[in-house]
């Protein structure tokens, strides 16, 4: 069985009287996305800030790799930690720095780089992150979603092993909470390192994450994948999810997964009548073969087509909503598989329309080495209720087709 | 049943004393770990650089109001004495009164307090501000020791501007007295610059010095230790917090500086 990269051994954590976490059992494995949910004040950036020291438990163990860190020599302890970054909830960018100086701090202070070397890094940080015009500039200076491009930067610079994140999305717009959870996901690939999130993003950011953990009343209330966590019925998942999840996805503007699936069982009895529908699927795809901000492409797409598919099948009785990040599947309860049809050529004209307007579509926010591509899909099946929702996805799936495709150098979109 | 109504009447009293008199000694046992680990990172690696940043801070930056009060203090003193010795026939000693009150007293006192009320609440409110906003802890996530990184620079930059600033501030005052003794009233100048040479001896200017690194340590010490430890007030949060600390920071500093002063002055003599 393969050895945790961390693990909590019945921690507890209390401050005063208040038991924040009450012997919480924790397993963190290498190279995955790792995400911890739970209600505000739950203690989730208590438990996180115990990985990296800034507080300890009053009881239980915390292990990486096996070893207990209570028992690691000083040299052994520094180690651990140099393989580790945080990045804040509000960023902790120092005010009184310029931008390449908050990125540049950890390398300046902890490691024997040479000066042009550091410049090196850094510039390179913060063009990936699009900020090298903003080098020079104070934090203050910077938008919200700005600031929290440095203090990604800053937190990747030391190329660490394991990165915290404290809800990186708080106070963000959906499209740059996407983003940033997709930046998060690109980095983590390109860069290969462990990430631990907190965050209330729902579903955004299950759709990144390869595990799920719920804090709940100061234990690990749940750990697993999201689909294990969706199809799991326990009163603490339901009340959970209810008490964060709202009724439409913010991004898309569609149904959230929670209201799409009581929806379906109200309108089609699902899983027990044997009603017969037709059943839709969309599916945005973006060229993962280039580096950023295809992401912001991406999402921008999925927003215009979750606006697209609300404003042609609201009206006719059919619901939508996004089943993983880049598929929204609708279920239309009165329409044939060919009416589907036709009401799908209307929407890729409808996006042929409006693509080309995107902000991150237009030509001067292209360069020519950025070159990429992007694509709508649709798939149409008929279904009956007594299927798994599941299996009429993978079934509208196979049916795919591309509706609309975007490819910079070539004349804008093609259908 | 008598003695027990009693004993619940002083209970209170004697409970609160005892707790405020455990929170003092408490805080000072924190105050003084809290110098020695951070005068000991004086020494580390990668100081030079924020040591000479700070001396500009605290030392460069308040040159300019430590010798303009040094001025006017030499010069009421100059004007004060003036009145007082001609009353005896002794103007002609004025310059070394001046002089040995500046470098023995209100030189290295008066330095201190405008520092204080200069750079060390500064220093209060600067680090309180990184504490709240989390920025101390992330040099700690960042592996850069914070003690290393904002307080051991801010001790040894004091330590290197107070003498420095205590010796301007000594310099133009005594200035500031021919102004006033010579140039104003009339005392013979070469007596002025003659007493100064004949009384004043190296054993004085030492104790000034010896004052001003004492007074160095505690203004420093104590400036960064409220703002360092400000999330653990009791009595406030957030931005009320560090105001808060920078008051007590400033009114904590002042007061040592005196206690201090007599302490020393009584050690010196």
């Amino acid at each position: 069985m393969e050895t945790p990269l961390i693990e909590f051994r019945e921690v507890t954590k209390r401050f005063d009287e208040k038991t924040v976490l009450d012997k919480a059992d924790l397993l963190i494995y290498e190279n995955q996305i790792t995400t911890i949910i739970g209600k505000s004040g739950s203690g989730k950036s208590v438990l996180i800030k115990h990985i990296i020291g800034l507080l300890t438990p009053d009881e239980g163990s915390i292990l990486f790799r096996g070893k207990p860190v209570k028992d690691m020599q000083k040299k052994e302890w520094e180690g651990y930690r140099s393989q580790i970054s945080y990045m804040f909830q509000n960023n902790a960018l120092f005010d009184s720095m310029t931008v390449f100086e908050n990125i540049a701090l950890p390398l300046r202070q902890t490691t024997k780089l040479r000066k042009k070397e550091i410049e090196r890094k850094v510039m390179s940080r913060l063009e990936q992150m699009e900020l090298a015009d903003a080098a020079g500039k104070y934090p203050a200076e910077l938008s919200g979603g700005m600031q929290k491009r440095v203090a990604l930067a800053r937190a990747l610079v030391t190329d660490p092993a394991i990165v915290l994140f404290d809800e990186p999305t708080t106070s963000q717009d959906p499209i740059r909470r996407n983003t940033i959870l997709s930046m998060i996901a690109h980095y983590r690939k390109q860069f290969g390192f462990t990430a631990i999130l907190i965050s209330h993003d729902i579903p955004d950011v299950f759709f990144i994450s390869d595990r799920i953990l719920l804090l709940w009343e100061g234990k690990i209330g749940f750990h697993g994948t999201y689909e294990e966590l969706t199809r799991l019925k326990h009163p603490m998942i339901d009340e959970f999810l209810q008490s964060i999840e709202g009724l439409r996805d913010e991004l898309t503007g569609l149904l959230s997964k929670e209201m799409f699936r009581s929806r379906y069982a109200l309108s089609l009895g699902g899983g027990q009548a044997d009603t017969t529908f037709t059943a839709v699927i969309f599916i945005a795809g973006v060229d993962h073969s280039v580096d950023l901000p295809r992401p912001q492409a991406g999402i921008e797409v999925l927003k215009v087509l979750g606006e697209q598919v609300n404003n042609y099948f609201g009206p006719l009785g059919g619901f939508s909503a996004r089943h993983s990040r880049d598929k929204i599947l609708t279920i239309l309860p009165r329409i044939s598989p060919q009416e589907a049809g036709q009401l799908v050529q209307d929407i890729s004209q409808g996006l042929s329309k409006v693509l080309p307007g995107m902000e991150s579509l237009t030509p001067g926010r292209i360069a020519a080495d950025e070159c990429f591509w992007l694509s709508v899909s649709a798939g149409i099946a008929e279904a009956t209720s007594a299927e798994d929702i599941d299996e009429i996805m993978l079934r509208a799936e196979t049916n795919q087709k591309v509706m609309v495709k975007f490819q910079c150098g070539r004349e804008g979109v093609t259908q | 049943m008598e003695s027990t109504a009693k004993d619940n009447f002083f209970l209170p009293f004697f409970h609160a004393i005892g707790k405020k008199v455990l929170h003092i000694i408490n805080s000072l046992g924190a105050a003084a770990i809290f110098f020695v680990l951070s005068f000991l990172k004086i020494f580390r690696a990668r100081q030079f650089r924020e040591i000479v940043q700070q001396v500009f801070y605290i030392g460069a930056k308040s040159s300019t109001i430590v010798l303009l009060v040094g001025l006017f203090t030499g010069m009421v003193l100059g004007l004060q004495l003036y009145y007082t010795l001609v009353k005896f026939g002794s103007q002609g000693v004025l310059g070394s009164v001046v002089a040995l009150t500046l470098i023995r007293e209100l030189g290295p006192v008066l330095t201190a307090i405008m520092i204080t009320a200069r750079a060390g609440s500064a220093m209060t409110a600067e680090i309180g501000n990184l504490r709240i906003s989390e920025q101390v802890d992330a040099l700690y996530t960042m592996r850069i020791d914070p003690q290393r990184y904002l307080i051991s620079p801010r001790i040894a930059a004091s330590i290197i501007s107070f003498p420095l600033l205590t010796a301007f501030f000594d310099l133009i005052g005594i200035l500031g007295g021919y102004l006033t003794g010579v140039v104003l009233l009339g005392v013979d100048k070469g007596a002025y610059f003659y007493r100064i040479r004949e009384y004043v001896d190296m054993v004085d200017i030492r104790g000034g010095f010896i004052k001003s690194l004492v007074f160095a340590l505690l203004v420093a010490t104590i400036c960064c230790f409220q703002g360092y430890f400000t999330h653990l007030r009791t009595d406030s949060y957030g931005a009320k917090s560090v105001s808060l600390s920078t008051t007590s920071a400033v009114v904590y500093s002042c007061v040592t500086i005196l206690i201090s002063d007599y302490v020393v002055t009584a050690f010196l003599m």
